[in-house]
């Protein structure tokens, strides 16, 4: 059983559509996680009582059990209370509210990192909160974080294929489809490893490069 | 506010860092346009009296008055509540900070962290706040800077830029906290002759921390030595370094002159 080029390139355009998902589902997560981590951070570093002790149990809950568990809470469980999502909605919340728990910490971990005395000169100047946040220390904190934020991002596009699990047609559940239509696990399977390498990688290379950049800075 | 009315009223002011004590029992005035400069050991409060004007701090104990308006505490019902942010924030806005380490915001320009306040706390127009940082750059020499990044400018400069910024909320009161200690040595006579100057040409009520102690003779009205909290010493500079009263002043200035 060798490798047949005309199978391969027959499959090429359904395995790119499902490329597509993936990718869809990647970048509506990732707004979802890079987002609420965001509002998840800066909550916190108010430290409202109660709301910081709840903020930090979901944080703690979400980060201990298995991102595949949540996936399929979402979808077979949430009905049973009347919440209805469908596959494609139930990946994006999942991966999204998944990884923001991971991103509030890398954004946690951003604002720690910027000195006291912008707080304190930023408060000597009477700026408000909300200006103090997006005038001073967020544009200094978060640069600080690309990198760490996009390599979850992507972690994110490598966890896509957990959602076959709900039939999510992504590129994984397309391989296993096609062949266990045709009996042909070579190509499709492979096709998938080619295809996410083929986006990881220079992903990877260019989050490095980001990396270096600030560390030059 | 009364002409007569001091700028600066502490009364029976107390803040302790867990069991420790830093100020006790402060009762403190200052007059407007005064310059008042305290010194005294690391530690003996006078760098927390500047942050408890900034609201940086809370007083744990007494109440702090600028301008004949509660810092501290607000009118509430006919009694006097702790008060919240946006009322310190206020009350804050006559108040400027210059800061040992400059603390210039690095991702703005010269220019933005000049005008970033008055246009968003006193609501300047960006022209008008745009001439102030102009006119205020000119005044401590780096009209040229304006458009630099402060990572690009020298300690000296970074502080002359951070005093511009202060200064362009037009404060009524300006606290300088050990504003020279960061610098290069050959940096620090060209910033404090620029404070010299702005002490001269203006009649904002200056509060300063400071080692230099030639400085503080030359430019206060008045030195508050502080030890333990409390201040111990409250004389004219002639007086207190001339003549220091008190046998932990004389020490104390014996031990900075080296």
């Amino acid at each position: 059983m060798g490798w047949d080029w005309n199978y391969a390139i027959a499959i090429l355009p359904e395995m790119l559509g499902a490329l597509r998902v993936t990718i869809e589902i990647t970048l509506l997560g990732s707004l979802v996680a890079l987002v609420l981590g965001l509002v998840i951070a800066v909550v916190r570093r108010a430290r409202i009582p109660v709301v910081d002790q709840l903020l930090w149990a979901f944080v703690e809950f979400v980060r201990s059990t298995p991102l595949l568990v949540q996936v399929f809470f979402l979808f077979f469980v949430l009905p049973r209370f009347g919440i209805v999502l469908g596959a494609f909605a139930v990946g994006v919340i999942a991966l999204g509210v998944h990884y923001a728990t991971y991103t509030s910490e890398v954004y946690r971990a951003g604002i720690d990192a910027v000195p006291r005395g912008q707080w304190e000169a930023a408060a000597a100047l009477s700026l408000p909160q909300s200006r103090v946040w997006t005038g001073v220390i967020l544009p200094q904190a978060v640069p600080r974080v690309l990198p760490a934020l996009g390599n979850y991002v992507i972690s994110m596009f490598k966890e896509v294929p957990l959602l076959l699990g709900i039939g999510v047609v992504e590129v994984v559940n397309k391989a296993k489809e096609l062949s266990s239509e045709t009996f042909r696990p070579i190509e499709p399977y492979t096709i998938a490893g080619l295809l996410f390498l083929a986006l990881s990688l220079p992903a990877s290379i260019l989050v490095r490069r980001l990396e270096r950049r600030r560390a030059a800075v | 506010m009364q002409p007569s009315e001091p700028m600066i009223v502490f009364e029976g002011v107390e803040k302790r860092f867990g069991d420790h004590v830093v100020l006790s029992d402060l009762d403190m005035t200052v007059a407007p346009g005064e310059h008042v400069t305290l010194i005294g050991p690391s530690g003996s409060g006078k760098t927390t009296i500047l942050r408890l004007l900034m609201c940086l701090e809370k007083v744990d104990a007494g109440t702090i008055r600028v301008g004949g308006r509660y810092l501290t505490h607000m009118e509430k019902n006919g009694g006097l509540v702790p008060a919240d942010e946006r009322y310190s924030r206020e009350v804050r806005k006559r108040i400027g900070m210059v800061f040992q380490q400059f603390n210039l915001f690095p991702n703005m320009t010269v220019r933005r962290n000049l005008t970033e306040a008055p246009t968003r706390v006193l609501g300047l127009s960006k022209d008008e706040a745009n001439a102030r940082a102009e006119e205020l750059l000119d005044l401590v020499g780096l009209g040229d800077k304006i458009d630099a990044h402060p990572t690009q400018l020298s300690g000296g400069q970074q502080q002359r830029v951070a005093i511009a910024r202060a200064l362009a909320m037009r404060p009524d009161v300006l606290l300088l906290d050990e504003v020279t200690s960061a610098l290069d040595p050959e940096l620090v006579a060209g910033v404090l002759s620029l404070l010299q100057d702005i002490g001269k040409s203006t009649d904002i009520t200056i509060l300063c921390v400071t080692h230099e102690m030639g400085f503080a003779q030359d430019f206060s009205h008045r030195v508050m030595m502080f030890d333990g909290g409390r201040i111990i010493e409250d004389a004219p500079p002639e007086e207190l370094f001339g003549a220091p009263r008190h046998e932990r002043t004389r020490t104390f200035l014996q031990a900075v002159s080296g």
